[in-house]
């Protein structure tokens, strides 16, 4: 039985070290082990987003990385998007906007936009529904998120 | 989940050596996106699982005279994401920028789908029109071998024990040719093709008749298959629809598809000359320098 | 205001109709808000389900040994540990079944009635140590057929899943033999026969729809501590703490006041989150290990093993006179209960003629238990299903008599006055104004713009609901007030609730913080759910504030030493009758711990008066001829909702419930292998739409103020999944000359028809 590893990391910029079983995905890791639930398991399976972080500049769905391929690898989640300074500026649209009912796919969607708009702040309509189209969200019918990319993109060219 | 022990060698050889050791029992990991759920849901079983990604030579991804060199670990984005291997290769850019989601595509390899052998992997189909050929490397040193011979069965690929998909090589393609793929899911992005058909044609300098065209399916058998004859139909032909449908029609009849919950028997076939034809005609247009 | 989404308001308040932020907001895009599985408690434990194979099966025999000897387990549990176990039929008596049906849908006893059925479960150190004890439970199952298929579960000689159940029939005939159909409803209006026999088109057509999944992306869990001295607190993913409270009560024979339920924050439930499956059994695992355990469902679980809404069958037949007007209707439903009875068949019987004024009609509706997951709510349970079949024999009707579909439906519509099959007459309802809507609507008044592309339009209804609601509000003393309510927000009730509230008091909407409680720290509210919530919720709100400002009132004339009757409340200003002396609420509020202590406003209450809500849906498709998929090219959805108290979320309510439908109309369904097992249980098989599928929802939100409610308000959440499948429908036919009966509308299925020439 194959023991304990330790993954040195670096999580929303901070280091961060922790052990975990090599089995254990780096969602497991990031919420049962490093204790930040802000990624959430919907599927399991890579099929709903729920779980997207970025690794290395690229989102990925957590729950298909192990915890220890996260070694040296720089991970940012959901709790590092707002800072000191208040909420980033997709944040803030997605509350103006009325882009969330339940929440539960918020995090996912607000991280995969983010690496989106980070790239390309003036995304149109088109663009925004092929980059997102890995995020499930039952309850808006996607609507009001697409409105909520658009402006948060308009927000980030303004500055 | 059972326990599994995690390696992540730097050099081939060293991952070669640990592939040998553990026999059946050691499984590569490059994106993870077919692995991990397969080891999660017991469908496939692993002792140790060796990651792929630290090692130079699947890492590579070397554009030249000589075609391009796909390192097995190398995932969709960068390939998709390389200007101009995605001037070179449309056709595998279709599949490489069409498998999952985005957040697949930043982890899921063309290796990878190679080694799963799912009939219904994306990019397998381009790789074999477009002449890929994996170069294997194992405890008994180096092998190549044509990507339509890589996989065997439904999950199953010709690596022996110890071996590891290292690289696949696509020549640099011919003058007036051109790649196109298309798989039909229902919906629009997130989905297993239904069936997908990759279409891969060399025009002569006029672009009006067809020198060589090499056809293959997803989805709609064991493994993805190389229509030969729907291929070779077109060999020497004017561009037509005439010779095009004949093309779809043969391609439909190499297609040997089961039904399930996808798609059934008679949906495949149909499907394959839709997309037989439609791949075709994009191919052409692409030959021409049309698009 | 833009014009993708347009509000037809006939009353504006302060409040009442904005577009605040929502209190939860800051936490759930930050990812801080705390759902069940981001629970951890000291010494918590992880545990596991063990779930059953085989749709049909006897179970002989549990061995847990090998299981509970393996390092790492501490507690596992089967149905033996349940009361169900050790209590007799005689003591049972009249409620034997109910209660075997409930205890077995949480641990089965003697027979597993579906694949994913749950058999026993596990409490580990860690989930990956419980996953593995699971397979080390040995089951020995004796395999019976399954049944899956509503209508083969009717024949005679189906396999039988229940032993003793008999139904009782309309005419209160108890049927002689066991059979799979647990009851029988009809209801008739007027002269069937003399109403077909006066039409000039008759319609009849048969229609299937496959069983569906909610979809939330928030899988069942559920975390359990049953303390020391027999106190059982839950934290779980629930649409109704209370109703858990109950049932967990029931089914551990425990007194209500000896479990805590603290509802988490939830991640969608659409109705199944108001079925239960894990709290009993988490609450078991946690006595037997002496710790609090958290056990999580994956993915496949939530499929195979909790709330699809019923699969079903039906018959319709209409007719109209030439003049347009319908003369006689009849519907014949079959639904799919699931493993033990209880299908919405009585809502999809009520909804199925809503729409339409008739003198002659008949319903009849069979609940009929099959071979699959006990069905659960799925937002207007019942109404898509019969609106699939009804609006699409509608459709054909226009198609037979020429007449555009949006007129003929005006031509039938109910109103104020009209009478149901079932009886109710309706009060002040909005379907003539929605359809007015649809039919001055740029979208319907904008042709259709290239071949394969048809228009569908249905409408579809929803009673809507009222129940139990509790509401605290106190008064703090920076003037804020703390609004401590029992309805769980799935989708931003929180600020519906709260807006109502602050209208109320005339102060502001963000002066007003409210908090969902546990079940100890509020008074009983009934589920979210049934489209009540801001209905009943804010109604109670309301009332809790009335009750604060006859208190503030009260107080202030104490302060002033004169008459209460001189004070009156308006707009946040306490004021004495000679106007010289007034008190703004914020005054007050400073001064009420030196004048008489603090003010808490309180209201409990079960209204009735729910206003009916109606919707109309157009939907514009293309049909890929080579392919046969279907691409939604435009759609509007058009709703009354009374009074919209918060716009952004009722639009929210019409174009998630409006996606579902799609969903169902063109590609979910649960795929079944020859043994009755789901062979798509997973998000990449089951295909619930992605944004890619989508063009933007465009919505109308029609007012027509609800009599029975202060503001106007009418429930909003399920109407928008009733008319999606039907309109979809209609366009496809429009587009491929091919009526699809059966949902879903698969490409596949598009190719059959054509092949079929059907």
């Amino acid at each position: 039985m194959p023991g304990l590893v330790h993954v040195t990391t670096t999580i929303n910029g901070n280091q961060a070290d922790f052990l975990c079983e090599p089995r254990q995905s780096l969602l497991e890791c990031l919420r049962d082990v490093v204790g930040m639930t802000g990624a959430k398991e919907g599927c399991n399976d890579g099929n709903c987003g729920a779980c997207t972080v970025n690794l290395d500049g690229r989102i990925v769905c957590s729950c298909l990385v192990l915890g220890v391929e996260a070694q040296g690898a720089e991970v940012n989640t959901i709790e590092g998007v707002a800072s000191a300074e208040g909420l980033h500026p997709i944040q803030q649209a997605f509350l103006e906007n009325a882009a969330l009912q339940c929440g539960i796919c918020t995090p996912g969607f607000i991280v995969a936009a983010k690496a989106l708009l980070d790239e390309e702040p003036d995304a149109d309509e088109a663009r925004i529904r092929h980059w997102l189209a890995g995020n499930l969200c039952r309850c808006t019918g996607y609507d009001k998120i697409v409105r909520a990319v658009l402006d948060a993109g308009e927000r980030m060219r303004a500055g | 989940m059972r326990a599994i022990d995690y390696q992540a060698p730097t050099s081939l050889s060293e991952a070669v050596s640990i592939m040998a050791a553990n026999g059946d029992r050691a499984r590569p990991l490059a994106g993870g996106t077919d692995v991990l759920v397969q080891l999660r849901g017991g469908r496939r079983e692993a002792d140790v699982v060796v990651d792929t990604k630290k090692i130079p030579e699947l890492n590579t991804l070397n554009l030249g005279d000589n075609g391009l060199q796909l390192g097995a670990a190398v995932p969709c984005y960068k390939i998709y994401g390389d200007s101009a291997v995605a001037a070179a290769y449309p056709g595998l850019i279709d599949a490489a920028s069409m498998i999952g989601s985005i957040q697949i595509q930043g982890r899921a390899t063309v290796g990878g789908n190679l080694c799963n052998a799912a009939p219904s992997g994306d990019t397998i189909p381009p790789v074999i029109t477009l002449g890929g050929e994996a170069h294997i490397n194992g405890p008994n040193g180096w092998r190549t071998m044509p990507a339509e011979d890589f996989c065997t069965g439904p999950g199953r690929n010709a690596l022996q024990d110890g071996e590891l998909l290292v690289a696949i090589q696509l020549p640099a393609p011919a003058a007036n040719s051109g790649t196109a793929y298309l798989r039909f899911i229902p919906r629009n992005e997130m989905d297993i093709a239904v069936a997908g058909v990759s279409s891969t044609v060399t025009l002569d300098a006029s672009g009006q008749t067809i020198q060589s065209a090499r056809i293959a399916l997803a989805s709609v058998g064991p493994t993805p298959i190389l229509a030969t004859a729907a291929g070779d139909s077109l060999a020497g032909k004017a561009v037509s629809d005439e010779a095009i449908e004949e093309a779809g029609r043969l391609a439909s009849e190499a297609a040997t598809p089961i039904t399930d919950m996808r798609g059934t028997i008679r949906q495949r076939h149909h499907l394959v000359a839709v997309l037989t034809r439609r791949t075709l005609n994009i191919a052409i247009r692409r030959a021409r320098g049309e698009e | 205001m833009t014009t993708a989404n347009q509000v037809l308001s006939e009353v504006e308040y302060d409040v009442v109709g904005k577009r605040p932020v929502r209190p939860d907001g800051v936490d759930k895009v930050t990812g801080r808000a705390q759902y069940g599985a981001d629970l951890n408690l000291t010494g918590l434990l992880h545990g596991r389900v063990l779930r059953s194979p085989h749709a049909h099966a006897r179970i002989k025999s549990v061995d847990v040994s090998k299981a509970e000897a393996l390092p790492g387990v501490r507690a596992v549990v089967t149905a033996a540990d349940l009361p169900f176990a050790s209590l007799s039929k005689d003591e049972l008596g009249n409620d034997y079944n109910r209660f075997k049906f409930l205890s077995d849908n949480f641990l089965a006893s003697n027979k597993a009635l579906y694949r994913g059925h749950a058999i026993a479960a596990v409490a580990a150190d860690n989930a990956h140590v419980a996953e593995a004890a699971l397979a080390l439970i040995d089951v020995d199952y004796e395999v019976l057929e399954p049944v899956i298929d509503v209508r083969a579960a009717m024949q005679d000689g189906a396999p039988l899943l229940h032993d003793d159940l008999v139904h009782t029939s309309a005419m209160g005939e108890v049927s002689e033999k066991p059979s799979n159909v647990a009851s029988y409803m009809k209801f008739e209006k007027g002269d069937n026969a003399a109403g077909f026999a006066a039409a000039d088109v008759i319609v009849e057509r048969e229609f299937t729809t496959a069983s569906v999944h909610q979809g939330y992306i928030e899988p069942h869990n559920a975390t359990a501590h049953w303390r020391a001295d027999g106190q059982i607190n839950v934290w779980c993913s629930t649409q109704g703490a209370f109703v858990v409270r109950n049932i967990t009560a029931d089914v551990l024979r425990v007194d209500v006041s000896e479990v805590r339920i603290t509802p988490m924050e939830i991640g969608g439930g659409f109705g199944g989150k108001v079925a239960f499956y894990l709290e009993p059994v988490t609450a078991l695992l946690s006595r037997k290990a002496g710790a609090p355990v958290k056990v999580l469902m994956g993915r496949t679980e939530v499929f195979e093993g909790s709330g699809p809404a019923p699969g079903s069958w039906m018959r319709v037949k209409m007719g109209a006179s030439r003049a347009g007007k319908i003369t006689a209707a009849e519907i014949e439903l079959a639904f799919e209960a699931g493993a033990y009875p209880g299908s919405p068949v009585m809502q999809g019987a009520t909804c199925a003629f809503a729409c339409y004024e008739l003198g002659n009609g008949a319903v009849e509706g069979y609940d009929v238990v099959v071979n699959k997951p006990k069905t659960a709510a799925y937002r207007a349970p019942g109404s898509p299903q019969a609106a699939f079949g009804v609006e699409q024999v509608v459709d054909e009707l226009c198609q037979q008599l020429g007449v555009d579909p949006v007129e003929f439906r005006l031509n039938n519509a109910v109103k104020e006055g009209s009478r149901k099959v079932e009886g109710p007459v309706f009060q002040k309802i909005g379907l003539v104004e929605c359809l007015e809507a649809a039919r001055n609507h740029d979208h319907y008044r904008t042709p259709l713009s290239g071949p394969n592309q048809g228009r569908g339009v249905a409408s579809g209804f929803w009673m809507n609901r009222g129940f139990h609601s509790s509401v605290n509000i106190t008064v703090n003393p920076d003037g804020t007030v703390n609004l401590i309510e029992g309805s769980v927000d799935i989708g931003g009730s929180r600020a519906s609730i709260a807006q109502q509230a602050a209208e109320t008091l005339g102060i502001a909407y963000e002066d007003i913080k409210p908090q969902v409680v546990d079940t100890d720290s509020i008074g009983f509210t009934m589920v979210t759910g049934g489209s009540r919530t801001t209905f009943a919720t804010g109604w109670a709100a309301i009332l809790a504030a009335e009750d604060v400002k006859t208190q503030t009132v009260e107080r202030a004339a104490s302060i002033w030493e004169v008459p209460a009757d001189e004070v009156e409340y308006d707009s946040g200003v306490i004021r004495h009758k000679s106007e010289e002396l007034s008190f703004t609420f914020k005054d007050l509020a400073r001064q009420l711990y030196t004048t008489g202590g603090g003010i808490t406003g309180t209201a409990s209450l079960d209204p009735t008066g729910e206003g009916n809500s109606f919707g109309v849906h157009v939907v514009d498709v293309e049909v890929d001829p080579d392919t046969g998929k279907t691409e939604i090219l435009r759609y509007t959805a058009i709703q009354d909702a009374g009074k919209a108290v918060h716009p952004s979320y009722v639009e929210g309510q019409i174009q998630g419930g409006a996606v579902q439908g799609i969903g169902w109309a063109l590609n979910e369904e649960y795929y079944f292998g020859d043994n009755g097992q789901m062979m798509n249980s997973s998000f990449l098989d089951y295909r619930m739409p992605t944004s890619l599928d989508l063009p933007m929802i465009d919505t109308v939100i029609v007012e027509v103020a609800n009599p029975g409610h202060p503001y106007g308000v009418r429930g909003v959440g399920e109407v928008p999944i009733v008319p999606p499948l039907a309109a979809i429908a209609n366009a496809v036919e429009q587009a491929t000359g091919k009526r699809m009966t059966n949902l879903p509308i698969t490409p596949g299925s598009v190719l059959e028809a054509e092949w079929n020439g059907g």
